[in-house]
Order: structure tokens, then C-alpha cells, then sequence
């Protein structure tokens, strides 16, 4: 099954079809599993890598170190869920080391990214100090590199 | 001054040049053309590779290496084979870096051949063979593989060739064009023919890391063959390494003197930067090599089906990365057909020919490619069929 998931995460554009074929699978059988997947929430969705830098769209993302203070009666997950909840926050992960969480943030403006860190989240309970640093340039995101369109220099010499 | 045809070389004047070279000028001019031709892996030779080669160059290892290659990395290959295949050669006297495996090819002929000595080779093959043989001033003697066969190397053919003169057998699995393997057991058939002879036998086994089922069997590894066996390898296929041009080649001391003595007049070393980045292939690179094959098997899985849905016949290849495909059932040659799937559909393949006359009726199409463009390719291929 991890080859399967393997493959569609590396192209969510493949059919079960061609997935059981490039795996010598029976196609029923795939297309079960995939859906199985969905339902089970292994799957949570298919989309577009998009560099929006080619675009005219305006954004600025930050990347948030957050502190917390610890709580006997709740744990981490019941304070994440509250910020996870902004549809700014576009990732949250808790991490080990220096901080408690990192948050990565999307906004249209420096302005607006400063004035949710600034009203949402800093003054949250629980939150005892937070570290904003501003996204210069995307290289690479999540296996893919950002800039560049590879091109195949392999002549045409067939030995 | 003569006439240059009265002063050059009769026996290399007498070669064909490599391929139909016309048909290849015309891919260069055409636009929109989905090529499946090219006979090189389409990944990038890993970055941590890259890397040592670059480490290489800014520690200022530019001089040569040892005539044989760097001893480290003679040593590396000599684990490397033992690892991967059960192979058992001392680096001291039984390995010699060369530049890509088509100088282990040359020199190893080169080495054993006298004048007039017969050297059989399996065809459909890689077209370095032949000419080879030629310049080394043997005799070429053909020994064509068969579809009923499954293109793999018939004992029973190989006996009826084999004369006096016999000196060498050149043993090309897996195989390009035809994508056929030899296991054990094909190999033990092979053994007992040799076994009361004194036919020397050249593997080339650049492909040995890309096979589907069953790992690669050398030769060597038969008993009683590795006396008489000459190993040709290298890290183009199996690194993606092509552009850096090393090969090794592995032999008893006694035949690797002969080869020694060639490759240090000729060449004097392997590229050190080139050898520096094989290290760390050989030491660090096994998840590579697992990681490029089973992207390879899925695409061959994927263009097998897809051409035969396309009404083509083709198996589906064992090792290396072509498909052997059936062209022959449409009233034309291979050339001819070729030549209308480009003109007509914009795609590029091999007419089998090209590998040898016994190509005829088939085309070599290759898989080293995203699976993106060859399902590109699939769909105009099948329009085209479907005109036929």
C-alpha cells in the first residue's frame, strides 16, 4: 500500500488504472485501496504544487516560533487546535528543542501577517513568547525546487 | 600525396559508422519531437556524488591516479562485486579502472584476440562489438537470438559456432536492445558448452543493476568460469553516471596484465574527479541503484501495456531500460516504419536494424524517460498504428 501512496503523492494526477499497472497490480484492486484510503483519512486530498512567485499575486509568508507554558489539565493539542483553526496558519507542527511550536503563516502583507501575530496569537493563554521571521525566497517545497524547469539535454545518440 | 583511401587504415576504412546517422541529423531539426532513443538513464547522477567529485576538484586532486585507478577505489569495486554479486577480485592485480565500460569492452579484445580468431557475438547487440573485434584484427561470427528463445543465448547454437579458432565469446546480458537476461540456470547451459574448450569469455555487464526479477548472475560466479572469464562493467547505468566516463574491467591477474598494458599505453588513467565520485557511488549508493530500478520497472510496466494496447507486440523486457517491440506486421521495414512514426506523429525510436540485420522487424524503444512523456509518446504511437 506505501507504494502506492508513494507514487500518488509524487503525482496525484495518476489513474488507479495506470498506478496497478506500473505496479503489476490488479486494477480493481488499487482502485479499492485508494478509495479505502480516502475514507480512512489516509488520503486527505489531491493538489497543484503552484509557484505562485510566477504569478501577480501578492503574499508574504513567516515562519512563527512559538513558546508555551505548559498546563497540568490540557496538553499541547488543545492549544494548537485553536491556532490551527485561523485559516491563516497554513502549517503547525510541535517540535523538540528551543520552542514548542512552529507555525508557518500566509498573508498578503507584512501588515497583516504583524497584526495576526500581534491580536491572535501573541495574546493567547498559554503563550508565553513568540519569533516571527519573514520567508525571502522558496527554493525547494516539499521535494520540488522552485525556479527552475529542468530540460533534458541528453542528445540524441542512441548508443 | 595519395588518395587518402590508399593511405588510411583499410580494416577501420571498411566500418560502417555507428547507427543511420541520417535519420538521427533530422531529430535535431525537427520541433515537437517525443523522442524514446536515447540509450542513457534520464536521472541526474545523484547530488551526494556529485558532491565528491566536487570535493574532489577544490581539494586540488587533479594529477593522475595510479595507472590501475586509485587503489581505494579498486577496493571499493572489489567489495562492491563481492556485495552485490558473490564476485571475488583482488585489487591489486585483477581490476583496472577504464574510461566507461566501452574502454573495458576495446581493451579486453584487444587483449586476447590474435589474428584470425573467431569471436562470437550475440545479435541483436550493442554496436560496439563488432568493429571492435574488427580493428583488433579478429573474425566476427554472429549468433543470433531469437523471440522463441526470449532473445536469451541458445547453448545449442553456441556449440554448432564454436571451431578451433573460437578465442572469445562476448556475453551482453542484460541486453541492449532486446532487454533479455540470463539466469543461473541459462548460465550453467552456457558453462557446460564452454567447459572443454578454451573460448574465453567477455560479460558486459553494465546493465547487471538493472534487472526486474531475480538479481543478476555473473559468469563469473559459475563454477569453473571465472578463469576464463573477462568482467566489463561500469557506473553509467547503474549511477546514472554516463557524462563522467568510468568503467572498470575485472579479470584473472594473467589476462589483467594484458588489459593493464593496453589501458596504460592508451589512456594512462581513468578521469580522477570521475574516479573520487565512483567511491562514493560504490560506498554510499546502493539506495540509488534501488531507487532508479524500481522507477524503471514501473515505467516498464507502464509502456509494455501501453504499447500493446496500442495493437503493438512486444514482451515485457527483463533488464536494462528498452523495450524490444514487434514492428514488422505492417507491410513495412523497420526503417520504413520508424521514419513514418517521426515524419507523420513527431516520435522518435530505433529501427532494430540498427542493432544488426537480424534487427529487422523490430524497433528498440526506450524507457528512460518520465512517465509523463512516454504516456505523450503512447498516444500518438497508437494513433499511428490505428492509420496502419
Amino acid at each position: 500500500m506505501n507504494e502506492i501512496l508513494r507514487l500518488i503523492e509524487s503525482d496525484a494526477r495518476l489513474t488507479s488504472d495506470e498506478i496497478a499497472v506500473m505496479l503489476g497490480k490488479e486494477k480493481g484492486d488499487v482502485a479499492k485501496m485508494i478509495e479505502k484510503c480516502e475514507a480512512d483519512g489516509v488520503i486527505l486530498g489531491y493538489r497543484a504544487v503552484v509557484d505562485w512567485d510566477k504569478t501577480d499575486r501578492e503574499y508574504v509568508t513567516a515562519f512563527i516560533e512559538i513558546k508555551i507554558t505548559p498546563r497540568r489539565d490540557r496538553g499541547f493539542d488543545a492549544l494548537a487546535e485553536r491556532i490551527y483553526k485561523y485559516p491563516e496558519v497554513k502549517s503547525l507542527y510541535l517540535m523538540s528543542g528551543g520552542y514548542d511550536l512552529a507555525c508557518i503563516i500566509e498573508g498578503r502583507t507584512m501588515k497583516e501577517v504583524a497584526y495576526f501575530v500581534a491580536q491572535k496569537l501573541a495574546p493567547m493563554e498559554d503563550i508565553v513568547s513568540t519569533a516571527t521571521h519573514f520567508v525571502l525566497r522558496k527554493y525547494k517545497y516539499d521535494g520540488v525546487v522552485f525556479g527552475a524547469v529542468e530540460e533534458d539535454t541528453r542528445g540524441h545518440d542512441f548508443i | 600525396m595519395k588518395p587518402y583511401e590508399e593511405l588510411l587504415s583499410r580494416t577501420v576504412s571498411s566500418l560502417e559508422p555507428s547507427g543511420i546517422r541520417k535519420f538521427f541529423d533530422i531529430l535535431d531539426e525537427m520541433d515537437d519531437v517525443i523522442s524514446l532513443t536515447v540509450g542513457q538513464p534520464d536521472f541526474i547522477t545523484p547530488w551526494h556524488i556529485r558532491m565528491a567529485g566536487i570535493e574532489s576538484l577544490e581539494s586540488g586532486r587533479t594529477y593522475y591516479t595510479s595507472n590501475l585507478g586509485l587503489m581505494p577505489l579498486r577496493e571499493s569495486i572489489s567489495r562492491y562485486l563481492a556485495r552485490r554479486f558473490s564476485l571475488k577480485y583482488d585489487p591489486k592485480t585483477e581490476i583496472t579502472v577504464t574510461v566507461g565500460g566501452s574502454e573495458a569492452i576495446d581493451a579486453a579484445i584487444r587483449a586476447v584476440c590474435n589474428p584470425g580468431d573467431e569471436v562470437i557475438i550475440p545479435v541483436p547487440c550493442f554496436v560496439c562489438y563488432e568493429p571492435l573485434v574488427r580493428v583488433a584484427g579478429g573474425v566476427p561470427v554472429l549468433l543470433e537470438t531469437t523471440a522463441e528463445d526470449n532473445f536469451k543465448l541458445s547453448p545449442k547454437r553456441l556449440r554448432e559456432l564454436i571451431t578451433p579458432r573460437t578465442k572469445l565469446l562476448i556475453l551482453p546480458f542484460p541486453n541492449n536492445p532486446t532487454g533479455a537476461v540470463l539466469d543461473r540456470y541459462d548460465l550453467q547451459k552456457i558453462a557446460d558448452v564452454l567447459a572443454d574448450t578454451d573460448v574465453l569469455v567477455l560479460s558486459d555487464e553494465i546493465y547487471a543493476e538493472l534487472t526486474y526479477g531475480e538479481r543478476h548472475v555473473s559468469i563469473a560466479s559459475i563454477p569453473g568460469m571465472r578463469e576464463r572469464t573477462i568482467l566489463a562493467s561500469g557506473f553509467s547505468k547503474a549511477y546514472a553516471m554516463t557524462g563522467w566516463r568510468l568503467g572498470y574491467v575485472c579479470a584473472p591477474a594473467e589476462i589483467s596484465r594484458e588489459i593493464f598494458k593496453i589501458h596504460q599505453y592508451a589512456i594512462m588513467c581513468a578521469p580522477t574527479t570521475s574516479q573520487y565520485a565512483a567511491i562514493e557511488a560504490l560506498e554510499a549508493g546502493d539506495p540509488d541503484i534501488d531507487m532508479m530500478r524500481e522507477e524503471y520497472d514501473r515505467r516498464r510496466r507502464y509502456i509494455t501495456e501501453g504499447l500493446r494496447a496500442c495493437g503493438l507486440d512486444c514482451a515485457t523486457p527483463d533488464g536494462a531500460f528498452y523495450v524490444w517491440c514487434h514492428v514488422g506486421m505492417f507491410g513495412m521495414d523497420s526503417e520504413e516504419f520508424c521514419r513514418r512514426l517521426l515524419y507523420e506523429h513527431g516520435v522518435a525510436i530505433v529501427p532494430g536494424t540498427a542493432f544488426g540485420k537480424c534487427g529487422e522487424g523490430y524497433a528498440r524503444i526506450s524507457y528512460a524517460y518520465s512517465v509523463a512523456h512516454i504516456k505523450k509518446a503512447l498516444e500518438r504511437i497508437g494513433k499511428f498504428v490505428a492509420e496502419l
